[in-house]
């Protein structure tokens, strides 16, 4: 019960790298990036003296003579095949309108999502009228980009067994930049739960479901209470997903886990502090280099 | 307030959870995330302090001036509160948008410091019936991550406690007129007795349970929430219901016991925390810059030395 008070302390990311500083593609804005007029103003950058320069803090991309910074703080820039998890703001006429923390709401068309009942459904104007009982404002989902709209607008499909409405777990919000890009983002972690990591910087954490659901198209949802020991690992795993992100730790299967076990000394409520934090996110860095060799 | 959208399902896991005393965030019924404060964080007042509350960040500066007494009590000085809610907490408090929060903040806020039995009006006074120091406190919300009433109570006990009003000398003239002086030694000055000032504790009703320092979602799932300002000896002070939602007797007896018990227990840590830090004095590491542009402090001429009549 007892209040955790403290004096704010200054306190540093941790970071075994130190060479950080010396990468010559992490520019921050106002970085001359070259002075060579030779190469073209991509985005991120503008040319201030004939030279180069960084408008945003980021990583620098060239492809022949364009020069590009891909900037670390964003919004979700949504390329086709992504994973994301989102959450519906509006039903509109034939599409819901999804937030997934890009700079416009995403679509989901009626005629992308399957229905239940098969996937070579008709889809008829009673579907239309009953799109609400399938999903509604807060729900949250699981989809796929399908198509990106000329305005950068991103239009989603669920499309497969394994995207649909989520039910019982916990969203976690963190900056997309923190996802790294694998073959899949679905993930049964062995210590007990389910994650789905979101390109967009969703994840999504939930109890692993026991036996596949029977055919209901993605949109049946168990209410039945999770197990306590199930809430434990989620709230935990929950726990520790901030402490990465904290620290600016690459988010996949692999390091979540590795934080996950270095986390189980610390009771779940003070995986939050910070000189746990720190000490949780320094074991994880040691074990994934370790493992890379 | 800032609003978040929840699911049903979302909902439904929450309150499963909070029904078997594990949040989504691992904490019991009966816990607080952990609290950062750090006072004399504002130059240009003469007490401020910054808290932050998981995510939620207030920062309030108290600004002494010399005012006239209310004439019902002249004998005392008074507490006047305005609470700003910035639009970089939120997106909603643009404009007017964080008028109506702020307006009601500020009235409980006015209920439930504003007393003698909180803080010593009487040494707030100067000259009974002519002059008093009138404490004007200036609460901003940073950020809003549920739990505003509970950060803001500490922020301004905080803030009391770091409060320095100079010391005044009252001459008089030949003609009986009156002059007040202020001190020009820094260190010559007052401090309130901050004892007795009560913190917020705020129970949100979930389910069958109550929980305490409640974050956005789980306000989201909760129909009604009491407000209660407990002191360190575990008196009630005060009591406000909020929300749309109805309580049932039994369950208000058992919320004000659970407040009781947990506003107590807020106390002791933070009365040595601000005692460790005074004694720290001024090899502190300062954390928070505040930057003088800021519109913390509502615009009032300077205080001069005049002599007032």
């Amino acid at each position: 019960m007892a209040a955790d008070m403290r004096l704010p302390t200054i306190r540093k990311t941790v970071s075994l790298s130190a060479s950080a500083f010396d990468r010559k593609d992490l520019v921050v804005p106002g970085d001359v990036i070259t002075s060579d007029t030779g190469f073209m103003r991509g985005h991120g950058t503008y040319v201030d003296d004939d030279k180069l320069t960084a408008s945003v803090a980021g990583e620098v991309q060239r492809v022949d003579k364009l020069i590009c910074v891909r900037p670390l703080k964003t919004r979700f820039n949504g390329e086709v095949g992504d994973v994301v998890v989102g959450r519906i703001t509006e039903v509109q006429q034939k599409r819901w309108k999804v937030e997934t923390n890009s700079r416009l709401d995403s679509v989901l068309l009626l005629s992308s999502v399957n229905l239940p009942g098969g996937e070579l459904r008709r889809r008829s104007a009673e579907d239309e009228l009953t799109m609400r009982e399938y999903l509604q404002e807060g729900d949250l989902i699981s989809a796929e980009v399908q198509s990106v709209f000329m305005d950068g607008a991103l239009s989603l499909h669920t499309r497969s067994l394994k995207y649909g409405k989520l039910g019982q777990g916990v969203l976690v919000q963190l900056s997309p930049s923190l996802i790294k890009r694998q073959k899949t983002h679905f993930h049964n972690l062995p210590c007990g739960a389910s994650i789905i990591l979101g390109n967009n910087g969703f994840v999504w954490l939930y109890p692993t479901p026991g036996q596949q659901e029977e055919e209901a198209g993605g949109f049946y949802t168990s209410l039945e209470p999770v197990s306590l020991s199930d809430r434990e690992v989620i709230s935990r795993l929950r726990n520790c997903l901030l402490a990465l992100a904290a620290h600016k730790v690459l988010l996949y299967d692999t390091s979540v886990l590795y934080c996950y076990e270095s986390s189980l000394q610390h009771q779940v409520k003070d995986i939050l502090k910070p000189e746990v934090m720190e000490e949780i996110v320094m074991l994880t860095h040691q074990k994934l280099l370790e493992q890379e060799g | 307030m800032a609003r978040v959208q929840v699911s049903e399902a979302e909902k439904v896991y929450i309150l499963h959870g909070i029904r078997d005393d594990l949040r989504v965030d691992g904490r019991g019924c009966e816990d607080y995330r952990h609290m950062e404060i750090e006072t004399d964080v504002v130059s240009n007042t003469d007490g401020s302090a910054k808290v932050t509350l998981g995510h939620t960040a207030v920062l309030v500066g108290v600004k002494a001036e010399i005012g006239k007494p209310r004439p019902t009590v002249p004998t005392e000085g008074y507490l006047e509160f305005f609470v700003d809610c910035s639009a970089n907490a939120t997106p909603e408090f643009e404009g007017r948008g964080g008028e109506e929060l702020g307006t009601e903040l500020s009235n409980t806020l006015y209920k439930v410091f504003n007393n003698k039995r909180s803080i010593d009006l009487k040494s707030l006074c100067i000259c009974a019936g002519e002059h008093c120091w009138v404490l004007y406190v200036d609460v901003l919300l940073l950020q809003c991550d549920g739990n505003l009433y509970d950060a803001i109570s500490v922020a301004i006990k905080a803030a009391l406690f770091n409060t320095k009003i100079p010391k005044v000398h009252i001459s008089s003239d030949d003609e009986g007129g009156k002059e007040i002086e202020l001190s020009d030694d820094p260190y010559d000055c007052m401090r309130l007795n901050v004892e007795n000032v009560p913190c917020i504790v705020t129970l949100c009703k979930v389910g069958h349970r109550h929980v305490v320092d409640a974050t956005l979602q789980e306000k989201a799932c909760s129909v009604a929430s009491l407000i209660i300002s407990v002191t360190h000896k575990g008196t009630i002070t005060c009591m406000r219901k909020v929300g749309g939602g109805s309580l049932d007797p039994e369950s208000i007896f058992e919320m004000t016991e659970a407040g009781k018990r947990v506003g107590k227990a807020l106390h002791a840590p933070l009365m040595k925390l601000l005692e460790q830090e005074e004694s720290l004095g001024k090899k502190r590491q300062k954390v928070y810059t505040c930057f003088p542009g800021l519109p913390l402090v509502s615009p009032q001429p300077p205080r001069e030395e005049s002599g007032a009549k």
